[in-house]
């Protein structure tokens, strides 16, 4: 069982709610015979500065919720509120705008881009939206992964850098645009148990000095068991009603 | 823009064994097309140029003569047997007029009068039938340079003077400064001395043409004061056609352009660019798939990173443009390499080719040849960019 605790880290601020599902359900072949939903009705808020883990068995829809979440994929019915603004009815440009400002991602499988070195990853989200990047840019980057220890291997390629070294510079690329919401699936699930502590104390400092929201998938119930709340998804539900951060005292579901 | 090169520029890099066959299948392709076309062109303005070095390129002369037949009285019917009327030797009517007319034709280049008209020439024993043909010295050289092949004597006409062939001087065994019996056939006869011999290298020519001056083939021809051909030279050769059908409308006489004369040469040049537009086509149209297919496999190999670049903020419009960029960079080094190798090739003929005529090297096609492949590596490059574009980023991202 998690202690849950209230955002700890920015007690001096206004509680603003990052991230809002009302009601969000998810079906897939939407039409078709075989039509399937995997998500029915999942209502879930994080606030800004929330450490929470989303856990539950595989199936579950974990990773599903996760792309609704990241806006990589719009929901079947239900709205999506990020920063304020609804979702469902955006364009394909709208949501990878507030996407590229709002969301940083963190992978399993670290997803770097090969042909690309350490920084230059770093940078990548910054370039995307804004072309070649500042000399500021680039010292912010660099100033970055001396942060998490990388200082020296800012110009390898990702197939030069071992698991938990990819999976910090994937961590640092998720917080170089300071995003008001980290997903991070399964940051550690790929990592040796001193690399994966790493990552999580890596989250952890950042989701202090920073503020973000960190949405944290994991099947480790260490993990989860030092979040600040865990939401555990069930067949598409959430168990446990509501889980919302500003009411401690929510339990999670069992941690299987 | 920055981001789509670079990042497509990396991923060039990346697949380099790829990236340098599908080169090397552009440039193959360039290189045929660039040759062929270059190849194509030289024969044909070589085949062209040999052609009008020895004609002109419109002749104008006087309206066929046709047979007047009265009409019939109303309501009776007329049944004709007609025979066509023989076309005499005529001068063109008020030929001086229509010259100058023609002098102020902005398409036209040069004008020259010439009275041509068959006779026999006799030396000794042994006859001959050639071809009179009075010129204006200097308004014939406009129209066929012939002082350029004179091969004896010079190029001098008048007061007696006659240049002929080289096989007729042959046959007839003259040198310059020889004398030669000319009979018109029409009761009148001159001797004249031979000032030049030429060779133009076409035998009808070399062993028929007889030239004098205008006033002499006017008295032996019989039409004195007369010219019975306008010879013409335009300005661009393949518009001589519509110049000539012009030309007969404004004076209603009778025009030819080089292009009526020459009706199977004319079919055979365009049969040829035909061929050679369709070779062109059909190589252009086997690299673009080859393009197209390249992409198609690099975005498969992408699928993952894309759906990275689209989690990372990356919008369709960007994939698209990282797609479509490698299409254009793939067309244009590959045109670039096709080119210059076409050029080598160009060259290889030129220096070590059969040698029956010059190819010349147009630095232009390889801009042109560049550009078009360019143009024709982005559309290639359009359904694998649009596939990459429209890939579901939940999807994209969990491919292995």
């Amino acid at each position: 069982m998690s202690e849950p605790a209230p955002a700890a880290s920015a007690p001096a601020q206004p509680i603003q709610t990052v991230l809002r599902l009302e009601g969000v359900r998810k079906s897939y072949n939407v039409g078709q015979a075989n039509q399937i939903e995997i998500l029915h009705g999942i209502d879930l808020s994080l606030d800004r500065g929330d450490f929470a883990a989303l856990i539950g068995p595989s199936g579950s829809g974990k990773s599903t919720l996760l792309n609704l979440i990241g806006l990589l994929d719009t929901p079947t019915s239900g709205e999506l509120t990020l920063l304020g603004q609804p979702t469902r009815a955006m364009g394909d440009g709208g949501r990878t705008a507030l996407r590229s400002r709002a969301i940083g991602f963190v992978f399993q499988f670290h997803h770097l881009i090969p042909a690309f070195s350490a920084v230059d990853n770093v940078l990548m989200p910054l370039m995307l939206a804004q072309g070649k990047p500042s000399p500021d840019d680039v010292e912010r980057a660099r100033s970055l992964l001396g942060e998490v220890g990388l200082a020296a291997l800012a110009d390898k390629k990702p197939n030069q850098l071992s698991g938990g070294e990819q999976q910090r510079v994937a961590i640092c690329r998720a917080l170089l645009t300071r995003p008001a919401l980290l997903l991070a699936d399964e940051p550690t699930g790929n990592l040796d148990t001193q690399s994966a502590a790493d990552v999580f104390a890596l989250l952890r400092r950042f989701n202090q000095s920073f503020g973000c929201a960190v949405l944290l998938v994991t099947h480790d119930p260490r993990l989860s068991d030092a979040c600040d709340h865990a939401f555990t998804l069930v067949d598409g539900q959430l168990v446990g009603a509501a889980a919302t951060a500003g009411q401690p005292g929510i339990a999670a579901g069992p941690i299987t | 823009m920055w981001i789509e090169w670079t990042i497509a520029w990396k991923f060039l890099r990346e697949g380099r064994a790829q990236t340098a066959m599908i080169l090397i299948g552009i440039a193959v392709g360039v290189a045929v097309i660039v040759f062929i076309t270059a190849l194509i062109t030289g024969l044909q303005s070589n085949i062209v140029e040999r052609t009008l070095g020895t004609q002109a390129h419109i002749k104008v002369q006087a309206a066929d003569e046709v047979n007047r037949i009265l009409p019939p009285p109303a309501g009776s019917v007329q049944l004709v047997l007609e025979d066509k009327r023989v076309q005499r030797l005529r001068s063109i009517n008020n030929w001086q007029q229509l010259r100058d007319t023609l002098d102020g034709l902005a398409e036209v280049v040069a004008v020259s009068p010439v009275i041509s008209g068959p006779a026999f020439a006799y030396r000794g024993a042994a006859l001959k039938s050639v071809a009179l043909v009075g010129i204006d010295p200097v308004r014939y050289q406009q129209i066929i340079p012939i002082a350029d092949d004179i091969i004896a004597g010079r190029f001098r006409v008048g007061a007696g003077d006659a240049v002929i062939g080289r096989i007729l001087a042959d046959d007839l065994g003259l040198r310059v400064g020889d004398k030669l019996r000319l009979d018109g056939g029409q009761n009148s006869t001159s001797i004249v001395t031979i000032a030049g011999i030429f060779e133009l290298g076409v035998r009808e020519l070399d062993s028929r043409f007889v030239y004098l001056d205008l006033k002499q083939t006017q008295s032996l021809l019989n039409l004195p004061g007369g010219v019975t051909v306008i010879d013409l030279t335009v300005r661009e050769i393949f518009a001589a056609d519509e110049v000539a059908k012009r030309i007969s409308r404004l004076t209603g006489m009778k025009a030819e352009s080089w292009m009526q004369t020459n009706a199977q040469l004319m079919n055979a040049l365009t049969s040829q660019s035909l061929s050679t537009g369709m070779i062109s086509v059909f190589v252009a149209l086997s690299v673009a798939f080859g393009i197209a297919s390249v992409l198609s496999v690099s975005v498969v190999q992408h699928t993952r990173e894309i759906g990275i670049l689209r989690a990372m903020g990356a919008g369709r419009r960007q994939v698209l443009g990282v797609f479509l960029l490698q299409g254009g960079v793939f067309g244009l080094i590959g045109a670039l390499f096709g080119g210059l190798a076409g050029l080598a090739l160009v060259w290889a003929f030129n220096t070590f080719g059969p040698g029956l005529f010059y190819i010349p090297l147009p630095p232009s096609l390889i801009g042109v040849a560049m550009a078009i492949a360019t143009v024709t590596g982005v559309l290639s490059a359009a359904v694998p960019a649009q596939r990459a574009a429209r890939l579901d980023p939940a999807v994209a991202i969990r491919y292995v």
